[in-house]
């Protein structure tokens, strides 16, 4: 086995944090080697020591057999190594071929660019790819998939030999990752080595052939893929056995039905669409990406308009036309994006959590009651266990998981009883999921009506009483929670476009 | 729970602030260095010129603080939500007019006047924050538009010609009458001057301790995740609008009241020198920061280096160059702050 690189004994210190304890690593040519481990586990530091990014404070880099110092990106670059970071670095307006090579326009006279050769050379490693795309097109009218594979694209027009890959398939559908498998096993064809990191546990099965495990910046075991239960992964980054406890479906048949949409319709991407779930209820909602599922729970909440339908919150009918209106009427959604949609996050933990409900702590000329404010926010801190050191520290500073709990501390403080989460353990490592799950069956239990859209199936089977499928903006079918439902019947119902139409969704 | 997780550790220590030690902490680097320069063009400029330090001269230069210093307090709310007002120069002039009709004009009492131009400043006000909130039209087209459409109104109404309050007993003493004066005569503080200082006390009041205020942070800082809190964010960000408007109301009434006239053709270029008042103080353009007394210091800071460089009889148009410079190096040194934070 030639190796590509070979990492060892890395030390990476920063200021009171020892971030890389001795820690090893290599990759093979042709290789695809899985990197994984909790978020703050390391692994985005080591890649920056290898792509130059980070000096290391101690450890051998050897990069195809000789010791290297990659001493910054540049080097990084012309050693082999290239990076695709997770935020794609694409310049929108620019064309597909403008964006490969950014910065190395081929030039004509007097620094005339030859729009011409641009074109072409970028053709060509399109062809090398076996990849169809207009050099010409513009880049933001691509999907994301294609805009990643223009990353790659770029990345390989230095002549990489090793590809950083992080968390590639974040933004992507299935479709569009199975087009990634594909370029990915042609290049390792072309003996590219590829370092894969990824949050996705079914991924490393389908294209890793060695996994690394990181945990709290040390190195904790390189196994082989197929030999190795994704249990075995998962207990190597956590430190501990993750135990599921199986979910227990409860008989909600005979509670109040919280929430009752009928014929939602909005354009092609809600058709139709009619469900409705009892108090006590946890209803999840699965598909692919596109499906329509936020959509429609962003239509429920007023965020963005209905063509037609009818919304019953405890059997009395709303209009619901601002976010304004569904908090009104006891409806709160948590956005899949906490950062855009969800947190204020140079604001303090504090502010947060009040934002929905700054009426309840005002009097009548609009002051403030910092101190009320202050009790409420240290009490949902213990109660939830979001892990600050005091209730004035930004948000921004909290894992994604605290950052989670804050969100959901604000709508629990609004006093909702219907909650729609909406990819509620994006981002979030593998322990603090648990925590997460362990909440919402809480707030279940309390008596309050869930709604839970996932694209990750392991949860919405994790979590749901009733699973709603969505494909193309159409409800395909409501199928039972519990272990009588399968990841097929869920995929098929997914996967069910036009034809046949059934009216599914009432009980 | 378990202890196994790792958590990353946060950025910052443990030890919970007070409210007390936080507010200062909040832009203090920005402020203290707006300060340290304040102070260090003060004791420059008392070196340079004896005639600098004299009472006097720092009453004057408050008293030219006084309009520029409400009008960035003005503009210092709609920056904080992530907007910007352009109209706040012209609509000072556009209030001024109004108030010149209500008590010249119609011969009405003077509180009335007052109302008048406050009034009119809020409905402005609220009519640039419709455009951007319900229009969605871009704060700085909405504002830009606001500012051409007012400096023609005052034009229009006035017939171009200025309308002198001398009908109107005790107008004058808006601005340069002094009530502290009357009571320590040691301290001849133009009420202009005690105006801004109660106009700022009360921005601040608001900015900190209020609904409207806490609003105009989250909008400045997560608009969209304000709204999905169900927010009515429309409404607020109108009502700070408004309320900007009517501060550039009472900008209008000091104007007026110190040149005993409201003069139409005025108002133009005043935005600007209120957007760097702002800018100087620390206020991020971007929205979501920004302190009161930040604009204040940087208020002041203009009036002295325009007031100091008079005294040493530099020629008015260095002085323009001179606080273009300093704005920019304003601006660079929070950068660079920011850079080593």
């Amino acid at each position: 086995m030639t190796l590509l690189v070979k990492m060892h004994g890395i030390e990476k210190w920063f200021p009171g944090v020892h971030s890389l304890k001795s820690v090893q690593f290599d990759l093979a040519v042709g290789e695809v080697h899985a990197l994984m481990g909790e978020n703050g586990a390391g692994k985005s530091t080591l890649m920056k020591v290898l792509s130059g990014i980070y000096k290391r404070d101690g450890g051998e880099v050897w990069i195809r057999g000789e010791l290297a110092e990659p001493a910054g990106p540049r080097e990084a670059q012309d050693l082999g190594i290239g990076i695709i970071h997770q935020e794609l670095s694409l310049m929108n307006d620019l064309t597909v071929a403008q964006n490969v090579f950014i910065g190395r326009e081929p030039r004509g006279l007097f620094g005339r660019l030859d729009e011409r050769a641009l074109n072409q050379q970028t053709a060509e490693i399109f062809a090398t790819m076996n990849l169809k795309l207009d050099p010409k097109a513009i880049v933001g009218t691509l999907t994301i998939a294609k805009q990643q594979m223009i990353e790659i694209a770029k990345a390989l027009s230095f002549r990489s030999r090793v590809l950083i890959m992080d968390e590639p398939t974040a933004a992507l559908n299935d479709a569009e990752i199975a087009e990634l498998f594909g370029i990915i096993r042609q290049l390792k064809a072309e003996g590219v080595g590829i370092i894969y990191i990824s949050h996705k546990m079914d991924e490393i099965k389908r294209i890793a052939d060695r996994v690394t495990v990181m945990r709290d910046g040390e190195y904790v075991d390189t196994v082989q893929a197929s030999e190795t239960p994704l249990s075995r992964i998962i207990s190597m980054m956590v430190g501990r056995e993750v135990r599921e406890s199986p979910l227990q479906v409860p008989d909600t048949s005979g509670n109040e039905v919280a929430l009752d949409v009928r014929q939602l319709n909005r354009g092609t991407e809600i058709r139709d669409v009619s469900f409705s779930v009892r108090k006590g209820e946890i209803l999840g909602f699965a598909g692919l990406m596109g499906a329509g599922r936020t959509e429609v729970a962003r239509a429920i909440f007023g965020a963005d308009p209905l063509e037609s339908g009818e919304i019953r919150v405890h059997g009395k009918v709303r209009s619901i036309k601002s976010p304004n209106d569904a908090v009104a009427a006891g409806i709160g959604y948590l956005s899949e994006d906490r950062k855009h949609f969800g947190l204020a996050t140079g604001m303090d933990v504090r502010a947060n959590i009040s934002l929905a409900s700054l009426d309840t702590f005002t009097n009548g000329a609009g002051v403030l009651d910092e101190k009320v404010m202050k009790d409420v926010a240290v009490g949902y801190i213990s109660q939830l266990g979001i892990r600050t050191p005091s209730d004035r520290q930004e948000v921004r500073f909290l894992s994604g998981g605290n950052q989670q709990k804050v969100v959901i501390a604000k709508w629990l403080l609004r006093d909702c009883d219907i909650l729609i989460f909406d990819e509620p353990t994006r981002g979030i490592d593998i322990g603090a999921k648990s925590e997460i799950y362990k909440l919402l069956e809480e707030l279940a239990g309390q008596g309050r009506a869930i709604i839970v859209i996932s694209s990750e199936l392991p949860e919405v089977m994790r979590l749901s009483h009733r699973i709603g499928v969505m494909c193309e903006g159409r409800l395909t079918g409501i199928l039972p929670g519990g272990a009588g439902t399968t990841q097929e019947d869920i995929m098929q119902l997914a996967t069910q476009r036009d034809a046949g139409v059934s009216l599914a969704g009432e009980k | 729970m378990s202890a196994v997780i790792p958590t990353l550790a946060p950025s910052t220590p443990g030890k919970p602030k007070s409210p007390l030690s936080r507010l200062i902490e909040m832009g203090t680097h920005q402020r203290l260095l707006a300060f340290a320069s304040l102070i260090v063009l003060l004791i420059g400029f008392s070196l340079v010129s004896p005639n600098f330090m004299q009472t006097s001269n720092m009453i004057a230069i408050l008293q030219a603080t006084s309009v520029n210093g409400v009008l960035a307090i003005a503009a210092t709310l709609v920056i904080i939500t992530g907007g910007i007002d352009l109209s706040v120069g012209t609509l000072m002039t556009f209030t001024a007019v109004m108030a010149g009709v209500v008590l010249t004009y119609a011969g009405m009492p003077l509180p009335l006047g007052v109302a008048a131009a406050i009034a009119t400043g809020a409905l402005c006000g609220l009519c640039s924050g419709t455009f951007v909130a319900k229009m969605k039209i871009p704060p700085f087209i909405a504002t830009l538009g606001m500012m051409l459409i007012l400096k023609g109104l005052s034009l229009v109404i006035s017939g171009t010609r200025p309308i002198y309050f001398n009908d109107t007993p005790g107008f004058d003493l808006i601005s340069r009458g002094s009530l502290i004066g009357e009571i320590i005569p040691a301290l001849p503080i133009p009420n202009g001057v005690l105006i801004l200082f109660l106009v700022a006390a009360a921005a601040s009041y608001i900015l900190g301790r209020t609904v409207l205020g806490r609003y105009a942070f989250a909008l400045g800082s997560n608009e969209e995740a304000v709204r999905l809190s169900g927010v009515n964010t429309d409404g607020w960000k109108m009502a700070i609008y408004a309320l900007a408007g009517g501060i550039c109301g009472i900008g209008g009434l000091l104007i007026a009241s110190r040149l005993n006239s409201a003069q139409p053709a005025l108002g133009l270029g005043y935005e600007l020198e209120a957007i760097a008042a702002v800018v100087i103080g620390g206020t991020s353009l971007s929205g979501g920061r920004g302190t009161i007394l930040g604009t204040l210091i940087g208020a002041l800071i203009m009036a002295v280096l325009t007031n100091g460089l008079r005294v040493l009889s530099v020629a008015q148009e260095w002085q323009t160059v001179v606080t273009g410079a300093i704005i920019i190096l304003a601006v660079y040194a929070d950068m660079m702050r920011r850079k080593k934070a």
